[in-house]
């Protein structure tokens, strides 16, 4: 076993949390992720791992809560795959046994931080954020969008008052900056 | 002084009071005045100076449209110039300033100006100071500017913070008047998702300035009772002190909330305003009507304003402008203003009418005629009235009502190239057919001025939007009377008689510009100004077209109207701003050891939105330049180490990904084996270089392709095109991994002595050969990726871990490299070391040079196509004597060698003509003690060892130097192989 | 402006990339004997009319798909939009 001592996406050996009146900016240090793209020629074999793996093929905009492992649509034949990292540390070595030849994985845990936004005052921090309608979003629902020039993915994660934010990881504390200066707004 | 124009009870809470001061004189207000309407209360008329007479002047209206109550707000960082006194919410210690002025306000040394107005009529700048040149810069331009202009900047940082938002709705409704509220009621009550905007503070619009009942209730009662109903409806947003800017592609629209404008400052945290960006399918405009002015000798005075001006002041704000009051009107509505402010008990000492149908009324004397002239110097005391017999009579009176009519609120109608229509019943433009998608104009911006129309008007558009059936519910009774209108723009003989108050333009003003032939309404708006700054000529544009149209003998249609353009209303830029201002001008990008650079006291350089490490100053160390030298010359010696994460990193994969790398990259990859890595360079279709960088095959049917920091995102896009659009049957995947994986350079003689204490594999040369690849793991079971790639010349590798450990990683680096002195090194140094080797980099693949530029025309493999092959067969990319890629040295070791320089012959001229080619990039090799560069020449291969002269104009600089390769280092490339 | 995506629905054209004539699809056989001149109107031969006209945009900060877009330059008006990779295919392209 090695030595070696992950940080998070914000530098800091702990995830860091910001509670505000009416909402939390929570880090997310606990995600394992990877990227699932079909092969051409073998998608209906993807979409039955993936089936297999999530419950459900995740449709373009959507994401499938499922547990341990999530799923949200990327792009066209193109999936990411979420789980605890604590379990699923290799999960791109898992999912490579698990799709064999119907698709190509690619790790990525390193490239993206996670935040957890939370509270009743998420909606209005979210519309100051991005394009994203909001508030016609219900669970599930996933769409990549610009966060203070940002490329990030937004996936309503309860109907009521939780969002996640997946960002590009060498600018979480940018997207964290946005996070708080725009907290302070509304909240 | 006291509020000596108050006038019984309106919509101002007078339980309160709140101190304000202009011009450092003290008074009181109350909440729900303006700035205008609160210095009107305590008799202060005059409010500034205009712009090129400086003459004075008051308010003209009550509203946004206004063109001469500027004022500056706040004081310090704060202070805002040009703000309308009649849009500012008054607040508690509220700071204004009269502007455009020197001296006092009263006594505006500036207004000599005014003496001289024969002079500076239109055109004056174009035809006075014209000549000489010279005189521009030294003598016109600065007492023009002092002299013009309006308020002052405070010159510092805006202490403010701006948001940018965005809304989608069914249904955005512009205007909360009857119209508006009418449509967000029916909107509302059916359950569509609405937004209501309306730039004041009060809900309600004319319905706060009129007397006229709905149904039981007053337009003001009404407008309150249905406000609260509105904000109870959780579809419906109402978004009050939000201004509509413009009406953009596709039912995008702009919207300025001023979210803490009325406040002394800002909450802390909270913005001041908001920019909001609003999807909607559907929108009502209900932006009601402007009334304009009708234009004589003298009509600009303080006390002159429209009529529909004094009303509000009266009704909404219980203020009389003055105690004796005349109405100059046209039309009926001039008559309304009158019995309203007679009611109020202030002395309507005549309505002037220029129809000879006038009305008549118990209350006030009605005279048939015009109002030819004025008299006060500071505002206004008497007005001179021609009566239709001929006689003359004057009008004792501190305030004067002008009504020419309405001009329906077109604005946004035109941001999508619409134009407005004329309709001769109104004498008015209203909106043409050729409106926004999805955009249905209701009430007095359609034209339909009385307040029963306006409330039809407003239900059916927001039924028509949402497609609503059904009957249409019954709607409350109201006003209805007719406008009977007779058009009347100016008094005849007159000359000074203004027509755009804001920039000084006369009616004498659009006679010289017909007379000088400026006769299309563009050309009227630039020679004269007229309709330019802050108001846009909302209150003067149709006078200025009406005249137009007289001296050209058309109708006013026939001479057209100037387009409106979004902002609606001046915007401030640091709203347009938001938060992407100073630090947050862009996101920042840090690599995984930032941290522990920044505790090594690295200086960091901007590279795209990276950090990065330029270098690592040690303690002593003065300069630059010795960090540099000492991390070069360390590395060199025993082992650097340097983070490069910024390389962008791209994931192939697929049965077809080695087809699709032949197909971007001009050399081959088919045949590179497995657990091996390539240099590749990309050509763009064009047959120029766009981008190089490594292949490294993890499997047969996995690459790991890198691109340079800079066009990482370009070059994705790129890869995308042609898997989409080139090759979309190629089994071939992408995705960035450029964020996933932290990668760190180790070069040196010791490179290979320092990893094997990390790495779990055998990494000997026999094991792990120059350009191997593979995935390993290190620290006893960590996942890694570990290449042979050599940028510096050195024995050299690049090694990966998951981004999360690459700090970890970094500080074992340095940990277990302790013992040969591992020196961390920076972009400097890694600049100084692909010199010294002759690595080509953006400098050199500058979107200018080809393949065969850059000494590697012979990498374009004729075994297959590639994305830019064909064109870089092209004969004159293939020419004898083209440049190609050299190093340079000076002759004298003293010397410098400038990036930049161009390279001219040992003899004859220095000139473009002669020009033999340039130096790409420099820089000092501390290993052979002088400057080096590589850069391009013509037939530069053939002229190694030449001697020439690189010269550089511009900063004066001509060294002798010598063209020799531009592998300066190693040339045989044996420590790579080591 | 709002592009309507196939698959993901109206999205605000700040999340694209633009890229002009989708005729840059019609990419030219290189063994044709005609290749350099057809490179050549390939490369620099683009028609820009005021009206409708077939555009590349590539949905940069969205799901990475290109799409080409039929757009009224006169009008913005927008009246199809299809993935690049289904109109490169029916127009014969694969590997």
């Amino acid at each position: 076993m090695h030595d070696l001592r992950p940080i998070t996406a914000l530098g800091g050996t702990e995830a860091r949390i910001d509670a505000f009146d009416h909402v939390t900016i929570a880090e997310n240090d606990g995600l394992a992720l990877a990227s699932v793209a079909a092969r051409i020629g073998h998608e209906k074999g993807c979409h039955t791992v993936l089936e297999k793996l999530l419950g459900a093929v995740p449709k373009p905009g959507k994401a499938v809560l499922h547990d341990p492992e999530a799923g949200f649509w990327m792009g066209p034949d193109q999936w990411m795959i979420g789980a605890p990292r604590d379990t699923h540390e290799l999960l791109a070595d898992q999912l490579s046994d698990q799709f064999g030849e119907t698709a190509s994985i690619t790790e990525q845990s390193g490239a993206w931080v996670c935040f957890d936004v939370t509270g009743p005052a998420m909606q209005d921090l979210c519309e100051r954020l991005c394009a994203v309608p909001i508030r016609r979003m219900v669970a599930g629902d996933a769409q990549r969008t610009m966060i203070h020039q940002l490329g990030c993915f937004v996936i309503r994660r309860q109907d009521a008052d939780h969002i996640r934010i997946l960002g590009p990881r060498a600018s979480a504390g940018s997207l964290h900056h946005a996070l708080i200066t725009t907290a302070h707004s509304v909240a | 002084m006291t509020q000596v124009n108050r006038i019984g009870r309106a919509q101002v809470d007078f339980t309160k009071t709140l101190k304000f001061s202009f011009d450092g004189k003290s008074y009181t207000g109350h909440p729900g005045d303006t700035l205008a309407s609160a210095l009107l209360a305590n008799g202060v008329r005059l409010m500034g100076r205009s712009f090129k007479y400086h003459r004075p002047r008051g308010p003209l209206s009550a509203g946004s449209e206004e063109p001469n109550a500027l004022v500056e707000l706040r004081g310090g960082a704060r202070q805002e110039p040009n703000t309308r006194a009649t849009t500012v919410e008054l607040f508690d210690g509220l700071l204004a300033k009269s502007q455009n002025r020197l001296g006092s306000l009263k006594f505006d040394l500036l207004s000599i100006n005014d003496r001289f107005s024969n002079f500076l009529t239109a055109g004056f700048y174009y035809k006075t100071f014209m000549w000489p040149a010279a005189f521009w810069e030294k003598l016109y331009e600065p007492i023009i500017r002092n002299a013009a202009g309006l308020g002052s900047l405070s010159l510092q940082d805006d202490p403010d913070v701006y948001d940018k938002g965005f809304l989608h709705c069914d249904l955005l409704i512009i205007g909360a008047g009857p119209a508006g509220l009418s449509a967000a009621l029916t909107a509302g009550r059916a359950g569509a998702d609405v937004i209501l905007a309306d730039e004041d503070f009060r809900m309600g619009g004319r319905l706060n300035s009129e007397t006229f009942a709905i149904g039981d209730a007053s337009g003001a009662d009404w407008a309150t009772a249905t406000v609260a109903e509105l904000a109870s409806l959780p579809n419906v947003r109402l978004m009050p002190r939000t201004t509509v800017i413009g009406a953009f592609d596709h039912g995008i629209y702009g919207a300025v909330e001023r979210v803490s404008d009325h406040m002394h400052t800002p909450d802390a945290g909270k913005p001041r305003q908001v920019l909001w960006r609003i999807y909607t399918k559907h929108t009502v405009l209900a932006a009601g009507a402007i009334e304009r002015p009708i234009a004589f000798e003298n009509n600009d005075r303080p006390g002159i304003m429209l009529a529909s001006a004094l009303r509000t002041y009266a009704n909404r704000f219980a203020v009389a402008a003055d105690r004796r009051v005349a109405i100059f009107t046209n039309n009926d509505d001039g008559h309304r203003t009158a019995s309203d402010l007679h009611a109020r008990g202030v002395k309507v000492v005549a309505v002037v009418d220029t129809r000879t149908e006038a009305p008549r009324s118990m209350d006030y004397e009605v005279l048939q005629g015009q109002v030819v002239d004025t008299k006060g110097r500071l505002g206004l005391t008497f007005a001179e009235v021609k009566l239709a017999d001929g006689s003359m009579r004057t009008l004792d009176c501190g305030a004067l009502g002008l009504s020419g009519g309405w001009n329906p609120n077109v604005h946004l109608t035109c941001h999508q190239r619409g134009r407005p229509t004329w309709n001769a019943d109104l004498a008015a433009f209203v909106p043409g057919d050729d409106l926004p998608p999805g955009m249905v104009v209701a009430g007095a911006a359609q034209g339909d001025l009385s307040t029963a129309d306006a409330l039809a008007g407003g239900a059916k558009a927001a039924r028509a939007a949402l497609g609503l059936k059904g009957r249409m519910p019954a709607l409350p009774e109201a006003e209805d009377a007719p406008v009977n209108i007779t058009p009347f723009w100016y008094v005849k003989g007159c000359s000074r008689a203004w027509l755009d108050q804001q920039n000084d333009v006369t009616v004498k003003d659009v006679k010289l510009s017909h007379q000088e032939g400026f006769r299309s309404v563009e050309h009227l708006k630039r020679y004269t100004t007229l309709g330019m700054a802050t108001d846009q000529g909302k209150t003067s544009n149709m006078g200025g077209l009406a005249i137009m149209a007289e001296l050209a003998g058309k109708a006013i249609p026939e001479v057209g109207t100037t387009i409106f353009r979004p902002p609606y209303t001046p915007t401030a830029i640091g709203v347009l701003a938001g938060r992407h201002r100073g630090q947050e001008f862009h996101p920042k990008r840090l690599t995984p050891s930032h941290k522990w650079a920044e505790e090594q006291g690295a200086v960091f350089v901007e590279v795209g939105n990276w950090l990065r490490a330029q270098w690592f100053p040690k303690p002593g160390e003065t300069h630059w330049r010795e960090s540099v030298d000492r991390e070069v010359l360390a590395t060199r010696k025993s082992v650097g180490v340097c983070d490069v994460t910024t390389l962008g990193k791209v994931d192939v994969q697929g049965t077809d990904a080695a087809a699709f790398l032949n197909k971007i990259y001009c050399n081959g990859f088919a045949k590179l084996a497995v657990s091996k890595t390539r240099y590749g360079l990309m050509l763009r279709e064009d047959g120029i270089a766009m981008d190089d960088g490594t292949a490294a095959r993890l499997a047969e049917d996995h690459f790991v392709v890198t691109t340079t920091t800079a066009n990482a995102l370009p070059v994705y896009r790129h890869m995308e095109f042609v898997r989409q659009c080139l090759c979309p049957d190629m089994d071939v995947q992408l995705i960035s991994t450029t964020e996933a994986w932290a990668q760190y350079a180790v070069a040196g003689p010791n490179s290979r002595k320092l990893l094997e204490k990390i790495v779990d594999q055998d990494i000997s040369n026999d094991a792990f050969p120059f350009m191997a690849c593979a995935n390993i793991t290190i620290c006893g079971g960590l996942r890694a990726r570990l290449f042979r790639i050599s940028f510096s010349g050195e024995l050299a590798y690049e090694i990966a871990v998951p981004t999360a450990y690459g700090d970890a990683l970094m500080r074992k680096i340095m940990e277990v490299g302790a013992e040969f002195d591992v020196t961390p090194y920076g972009t400097e140094a890694l600049g100084v070391m692909r010199i010294e080797k002759g690595h080509a980099a953006g400098n050199e693949l500058n979107g200018t040079t080809t393949a065969q530029n850059l000494g590697m025309g012979r990498m374009i493999s004729s075994l297959k196509d590639c994305i830019g092959k064909t064109l870089s067969q092209r004969e004159g990319l293939n020419a004898d004597g083209d440049l190609r890629q050299v190093g340079i040295r000076p002759v004298d070791p003293n010397d410098p060698v400038p990036a930049g320089a161009h390279l001219m012959n040992a003899d004859g001229p220095i000139d473009a003509a002669h020009d033999q080619g340039y130096a790409t990039s420099a820089c000092y090799s501390p290993n052979l003690g002088h400057a080096i560069a590589i850069g391009f020449l013509k037939n530069g291969s053939d002229r190694m060892g030449e001697r020439m002269r690189l010269v550089s104009p511009l900063t004066k600089v001509q060294v002798d130097v010598e063209i020799t390769s531009a592998h300066f280092i190693d040339p045989e490339g044996e420590r790579l192989r080591a | 402006m709002i592009i309507d995506h196939p698959l993901l629905g109206p999205r605000d054209s700040s999340e694209f990339t633009y890229m002009g004539d989708a005729k840059l699809i019609d990419r030219p056989d290189p063994d044709a004997d005609t290749a350099a001149r057809d490179f050549y109107e390939y490369g620099y031969l683009r028609d820009n009319p005021a009206g409708w006209h077939d555009e590349l945009w590539f949905h940069e900060a969205g799901d990475r798909s290109w799409l080409v877009v039929t757009r009224n330059t006169l009008t913005h008006e927008i009246s199809k939009v299809q993935l690049a990779r289904d109109v490169a295919r029916n127009r014969g392209r694969s590997k």
